[in-house]
């Protein structure tokens, strides 16, 4: 089995008998990972293996699923009550003194807020992390006050979800699901979880399937009518519970959660762009945020009380621990981006050609809610030096989640007073510099295969011709390009690409940047009138970094920010005549 | 004659020293009794009782006070704005205390930034006002242009990672002379402005108008001359993501031909120097 390494041991209680696995050393905190239907206890292998080192990870069948034996008769047998006795027959086996951290994930979570809500495992419970299973008393709260006031807002809300719970009423009727299961859709089951679900192949499925999911069937028929029809009223959580909503979930609308801070007033909210299997899709993800979440309440039951979390920014749900590595992040856009992952938790690996810029950046990145940021000093158009960076930031932090391509220099001039090395220098940094970080960080993304994010920063010259700008236009409409060929090649993978075109933006790329064909003084003249100019405008780099989270967040493709740039695309679609007029005429410089 | 001139000088700038350690002194006392819960009112209204028990009658301008991010000038968009709320202050806010009171007849115009209990941004950008204090100086000693220093400080604070806050001020000022005050029995206020005080700075625009300098030293191109020499309340003021920090404190500025005396800080013995001090 893929749980290589466990200690396995048989756990009694009310006539059945529980499969109980344990990984990693019993001196350590515990933490109970309870799996959901149609699963057994391996679902959780690969989050479970990713535990080990820290915690002493405990995962057991529930009844009649998996090697544990089922009740008979199988009606009446799988009440909330009796899942909850079994609960802490296991727990009082494996840690008798300590209090557990509680994990679970579908139907698992669904009857951890049993065990959580109720009175008398109080004390036995740590923390709870719930993913994709709401409380049943809460949901039928949830749909109570929806029937009782009917906005259409709120009609829309229980349609919605009515819809996504087809399967829960076909599963109430009479052996038909049995019949399926252990029949064609049984046999099925796996390749639709490849293809609708994008769940890797592998181990899981189980081969117990088909009779998981035929007794699983009791879970919905002995619970959902009876606590739906009559939630309990004092379903309040007395352990501090962390929420991880997928926002692809066929199953499960992410508006049922929109109440629950009154029952679990120290909730945690963490949001991930994947489909309803994250243990088999985004086990790192959830590895991460269970133990952050596990460790912070360790340090509450020790006495210490846990740090308020610094990272209060509008993302922290999405981003909180997230790796993000930005280029050119010394400055400009690069550095305000950089600042906003900081404030939503993320850690940051900010690089820049000037170290110096960088550190600034690292340092105050953790300064406003970064838990770890790290200084890179590398130019990007360097091969070999992204290789090594690449390299260096998979040994010691890890596989990045958002990656932005952020570093460019301008360069403004006549084509003909372009010469080939400033062709050369503002490719290599704008365009190269791009194909590195997509190259490198994005193939690494792509071989973990849990999804990721890569930001370019391209510029409205992407798609604005200007006789000022030949050199720069072209640079960064290849990397508009590249974002969007790249985008279709990685969306398979769950890996998204944004292009972000500024206009004009108050950042110091005027002056650094080239003017070409004019003397060193009228180069200095220039660049200042530019900067002035921009300062005029004065459209701050913190706006571009909320639309490239934004874009993060809700996988835009193409982002153009400021007016100006937003019009200009505009007139790229619907008045492309206009445009090339403009871009005959001289620049005020 | 020299002699005398420059005892004149030594006692007038007694007089300005001892109204800005007033001041600070002030900040000080109340910075000291702020506790959760207190509004900016409450505390701008502290400052002004605690000036008028030790003497102070007229003002340049009324006292300040802005609360967490409205350090920051966050989403300032009106003068009106500077004026305090009724925002409370919560444990770990960052504060900045600004007042320029009038005592016999010499004006201080100082600004004390602090927090209610740690707040490691702010500490950061306190320390990383240190830098502009240097630069000033040195810069004004250079006889550089006021507009060019104040683009040095601009680049600066933009390396720093923050942002140029004193440009939220009335015409984006980091600074502004301030000189003696006739002391009348009835000085009613502007918009918070003594009108004394106003008086002065007006007539010394309009005097500045013809010879080709101004009393304020914004980034425009009326600031485009050396510094003129005369009294300046300096008051960088750095803004990063919802807190901010700034200080504020004369700078005398000379005709000497001796680069040392030509420009320097009126007093070192203050909060914020005195903190890089221990820091170091």
């Amino acid at each position: 089995m893929s749980l290589v390494g466990a200690r396995e041991r048989w756990v009694r209680t009310g006539g059945i008998e529980l499969c109980v696995a344990e990984l990693g050393d019993d001196r350590q905190p515990t933490v109970v990972l309870v799996h959901g239907y149609p699963d057994s206890k391996e679902v959780w292998s690969e989050v479970a293996v990713r535990l080990a080192d820290r915690f002493h990870v405990v995962l057991y069948d529930v009844r009649g699923h998996g090697r544990s034996s089922a009740p008979r008769p199988l009606r009446g047998g799988f009440t909330l009550e009796k899942l909850t006795d079994d609960f802490l027959a296991v727990v009082d086996a494996v840690s008798p003194d300590e209090p557990v951290h509680l994990v679970g994930h579908d139907w698992g979570s669904v009857q951890s807020w049993e065990f959580v809500t109720v009175a008398r495992t109080e004390g036995r419970i740590a923390s709870f992390t719930s993913m994709s299973g709401p409380s049943l008393d809460h949901f039928g709260h949830w749909i109570k006050r929806r029937m009782k006031r009917p906005t259409p807002r709120r009609i829309g809300q229980l349609l919605g979800q009515g819809a996504k719970s087809w399967y829960v009423y076909l599963l109430h009727t009479p052996v038909l699901p049995e019949l399926a299961w252990r029949g064609p859709l049984g046999k099925r089951w796996p390749k639709i979880l490849q293809r609708v679900e994008k769940v890797p192949a592998g181990d899981y499925p189980t081969p117990s399937l088909p009779s998981d999911a035929a007794h699983g069937t009791w879970l919905y028929r002995d619970n959902v009518r009876s606590r739906l029809g009559r939630p309990r009223e004092d379903a309040y959580a007395h352990a501090p519970v962390q929420l991880v909503t997928p926002l692809g979930d066929a199953f499960l609308s992410e508006r049922l959660y929109d109440e629950l801070e009154t029952w679990a007033p120290r909730l945690v909210r963490r949001t991930l762009p994947a489909k309803h299997w994250v243990p088999r899709t985004r086990p790192d993800q959830l590895a991460a945020w269970i133990s952050e979440f596990a460790t912070a309440n360790e340090g509450r039951k020790a006495g210490t009380p846990a740090p308020e979390p610094v990272a209060t920014g509008r993302y922290a749900d999405r981003f909180g621990g997230q790796l993000v590595l930005v280029t050119g992040a010394g400055s400009g856009i690069g550095r305000a981006t950089a600042f906003a992952f900081a404030e939503a938790g993320a850690r940051v690996v900010a690089v820049d050609r000037d170290a110096e810029a960088a550190a600034r950046t690292a340092e105050m990145s953790r300064l406003i809610g970064s838990p770890a940021a790290w200084a890179e000093t590398v130019d990007v158009s360097d091969e070999q030096a992204m290789e090594k960076l690449a390299d260096k930031v998979a040994a010691e932090y890890g596989v990045v989640d958002v990656l932005v391509n952020n570093a460019g220099i301008g360069l403004s001039g006549s084509f003909f007073d372009t010469t080939p090395e400033d062709w050369r220098k503002v490719l290599d940094v704008n365009l190269w510099g791009v194909i590195h970080g997509c190259r490198l960080f994005g193939k690494q993304m792509a071989e973990r295969g849990q999804g990721g994010h890569i930001v370019n920063t391209a510029s409205a010259a992407a798609y604005l011709p200007s006789k000022a700008l030949p050199a720069y236009s072209t640079s960064k409409a290849a990397v508009l390009m590249l974002s969007e060929c790249l985008r279709a090649e990685l969306a398979g993978q769950d890996i998204g690409v944004s292009a972000i075109c500024p206009g004009v933006v108050n950042t110091n790329i005027t002056s650094t940047a080239r003017f070409a064909g004019v003397d060193a003084a009228e180069e200095k003249r220039r660049q200042k009138k530019s900067a002035r100019l921009y300062g005029l405008r004065n459209y701050p780099p913190e706006k571009v970094a909320d639309a490239i989270l934004r874009a993060v967040v809700r996988n835009e493709a193409v982002v153009p920010v400021t007016p100006e740039a937003r019009g200009a695309h505009l007139m790229h679609r619907f008045a492309p005549r206009t445009l090339r007029a403009i871009a005959r005429m001289e620049p005020p410089l | 004659m020299a002699t005398a001139v420059a005892g004149e000088l030594a006692a007038e700038l007694r007089g300005f020293r001892e109204v800005q350690r007033l001041a600070y002194t002030c900040a000080e006392a109340v910075a000291a009794q702020l506790k959760p819960g207190v509004t900016e009112r409450e505390a701008a209204r502290m400052q002004r009782v605690w000036l008028r028990e030790r003497g102070v009658r007229d003002w340049f301008h009324l006292p300040f006070a802005w609360f967490g991010d409205r350090t920051a000038f966050a989403g300032f968009r009106i003068p009106l704005q500077f004026f305090p709320t009724d925002r409370r202050l919560e444990p770990g806010m960052p504060f900045i205390l600004d007042m320029a009171p009038v005592h016999k007849g010499f004006t201080a115009d100082i600004g004390y930034s602090g927090s209610l209990g740690p707040n490691p941004v702010q500490d950061r950008l306190l320390a990383d006002l240190e830098a502009h204090r240097e630069l000033i100086l040195r810069e004004v000693r250079e006889r550089r242009s006021l507009r060019e220093i104040y683009e040095d400080v601009d680049r600066l604070m933009t390396r720093q990672g923050c942002a140029n806050r004193h440009r939220a001020y009335p015409f984006g000022v980091i600074a502004h002379k301030v000189d003696r005050v006739k002391e009348r029995s009835w000085s009613p206020r502007l918009f918070g402005f003594g009108t004394q005080s106003l008086k002065g700075l007006a007539s010394d625009a309009l005097r500045g108008h013809r010879e080709g300098w101004s009393p304020l030293w914004s980034p425009y191109t009326f600031s485009d001359h050396p510094p003129r020499p005369g009294l300046w309340a300096v008051e960088p003021h750095l803004g990063f993501r919802g807190t901010g920090a700034k200080f504020e404190e004369i700078l005398v500025v000379t005709d000497s031909r001796d680069p040392e005396q030509s420009a320097f800080w009126l007093d070192d013995d203050l909060p914020h120097v005195r903190r890089w001090a221990e820091d170091k």
